[in-house]
């Protein structure tokens, strides 16, 4: 599967890409949101600019998926996770480098960002397990 | 304190057709729209109308709202193709029964067919590769429905110490339905164990805590409650209905451990019939994961937060429970196209007629019909019954 971003999201993939985690905050009422579009979903200004976040969060929640779609290039069971920035918004993940087994992982335990590149123009934000 | 404006509209409309297709399962020679046509056929001649007698077409799905007029040969006045998944059709009540109000239309038929398994006649469903669902989702292996709703169950055991055991509950009970349904899919009798040990798809669920995919179609007719009294089925009155939408991609979800779209949609419903949750003699309750009803009771009011599981087992939803619950044998056991809603509401009807032979809910007077659609995304509630309190 390739990424296609549109003119909206491209500056996400374009940090990513330098192993930047990046969303956009709002600068009317000062929330931080993901995913990128031009206007707060909270207050819907459009006075809104890209900042770096620190790259670390919770994992909020995640399921192990032992059936891939078929989109996908998984052989094994995998870490679909929902992890919330400190920073405040939460965005689908992976979460690597722990076992895919319910009694690893762990909801609200901390992670941090790693980026895994996904051909030569993309990397994905993925997040790993901290102590 | 203001009352609620929609309670004037309180039994304005009644359901007075109901029917599926000829076939309910795996139909690889039937398109999705034979499904629709074959249902809407069935649903008037239960309601003992014709087809020019309809002048509001409602249905779900991409194009469908032009599509499905077309091959009924019918000529609305009226159309609404709100596409919010699988409670769709629960929602169109509460539209048609505004527009019916309001004076519109008369006859509103909705309707409901898909290939959900065969893939027959069926549009693409496939995000676009430059979607923000694509970027951001399903580049992690999201699989759709049985990882997003995943994503609530693992949280609702963390948060309030759901079972997959509670979960489970709601399959075995399910199965006990279907069995007395002879046109329900599966009908073999399960286990706990049997739902616990079952191949894993996505944990926390497996196998046995997901839905059927199937082929099939439903519809209903609806029309005012004047008009419903000269027909030929006794009339099911809508009491109370209430809508709402969260969210489209799952990760968008303002809580992953309550359904803030059915705590509205409930709310309203309950607002507007006038009923208290110790009158609704059984609920059809959207079963796409057996997590989904252990939300919806909490969301809907009839057990308090984090309750669900504990609510919903020692197989009390099960027939001779006093929570009888998805008497067809509901998404996980009788059918499930893709968009079950239609079929929650077809059971509900027969039930309050009582039609429903072996697996009848005695007395029964009002019953509850509650979806969801998307992921979590949106939900619809539907209070029906057989007289207007
Ligand atoms: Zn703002």
């Amino acid at each position: 599967m390739a990424i296609k971003p549109t003119p909206e999201t491209r500056p996400f993939w374009e940090a990513a890409k330098r192993r930047e985690l990046r969303v956009q905050r709002c600068q009317d009422c000062g929330c931080h949101y993901f995913y990128p579009r031009p206007m707060c979903p909270y207050c819907l200004s459009r006075n809104v600019a890209w900042v770096t976040c620190s790259g670390r969060g919770r994992l909020h929640t995640f399921v192990i998926n032992y059936r891939p779609p078929r989109h996908f290039p998984a052989q094994e069971p995998y870490i679909l996770g929902i992890v919330e920035l400190e920073e405040g918004p939460r965005l689908m993940t992976n979460i690597v480098g722990v076992e895919p087994d319910p009694k690893a992982v762990r909801c609200d335990m901390p992670v941090e960002v790693v980026f895994e590149d996904l051909d030569e123009q993309f990397a994905l934000p993925k997040f790993r397990p901290i102590s | 304190m203001m009352r609620d404006p929609k309670v004037r509209l309180r039994g304005a409309i009644a359901i007075v057709g109901a029917g599926e297709s000829d076939e309910l399962g795996r139909l690889p020679h039937k398109s999705a729209l034979t499904l629709h046509m074959e249902a809407a056929h069935n649903a008037l001649a239960d309601a003992g109308l014709r087809k020019e007698d309809v002048d509001a077409v409602f249905t779900a799905g991409r194009n469908m709202a032009n599509e499905v007029p077309e091959y009924l040969g019918i000529r609305p006045r009226y159309v609404d193709g709100t596409q919010m998944g699988g409670c769709s059709f629960m929602a169109h009540v509460e539209h048609a029964m505004a527009g019916i109000a309001a004076g519109l239309f008369e006859v509103a038929l909705i309707t409901h067919g898909e290939s959900g398994y065969s893939r027959v006649g069926m549009p693409a469903t496939r995000w676009g590769e430059d979607s923000n669902n694509a970027q951001f989702e399903l580049i992690y292996g999201h699989a759709g429905p049985t990882t997003g709703y995943g994503l609530v169950a693992t949280r609702h055991m963390h948060v309030y110490g759901t079972t997959k055991e509670q979960m489970a509950e709601v399959a075995v009970a399910t199965r006990k339905w279907a069995a007395l349904n002879p046109r329900a899919f599966m009908r073999e009798p399960i286990t706990i164990e049997d739902v616990l040990t079952s191949r894993l798809i996505a944990w926390p669920f497996n196998l046995l805590d997901c839905c059927l995919v199937t082929d099939g179609g439903g519809a209903i007719v609806v029309t005012s409650a004047e008009r419903a009294k000269d027909l030929r089925k006794q009339p099911v009155y809508v009491l109370g209905t209430g809508e709402a939408v969260s969210h489209q991609m799952v990760s968008q979800m303002p809580n992953f451990d309550r359904w803030d779209a059915a705590i509205v949609s409930g709310a309203r419903a309950f607002a507007m019939a006038g009923v208290s949750h110790r009158d609704i003699d059984l609920c059809e309750l959207y079963d796409a994961f057996t997590i989904v009803p252990i939300l919806a009771v909490e969301a809907l009011g009839f057990c308090k937060p984090g309750e669900g599981g504990p609510f919903l087992s020692g197989q009390r939803t099960a027939p001779g429970g006093d929570f009888p619950m998805n008497t067809n044998g509901g998404g996980l056991s009788y059918t499930h196209t893709g968009m079950y809603g239609m079929f929650a509401i077809v059971e509900a009807v027969r039930q309050l007629r009582g039609e429903c032979g072996a697996r009848q809910v005695p007395n029964a007077k009002i019953a509850l019909c509650h979806g969801t659609g998307g992921t979590w995304s949106s939900a619809a509630t539907l209070i029906l019954g057989t007289e207007i309190p």
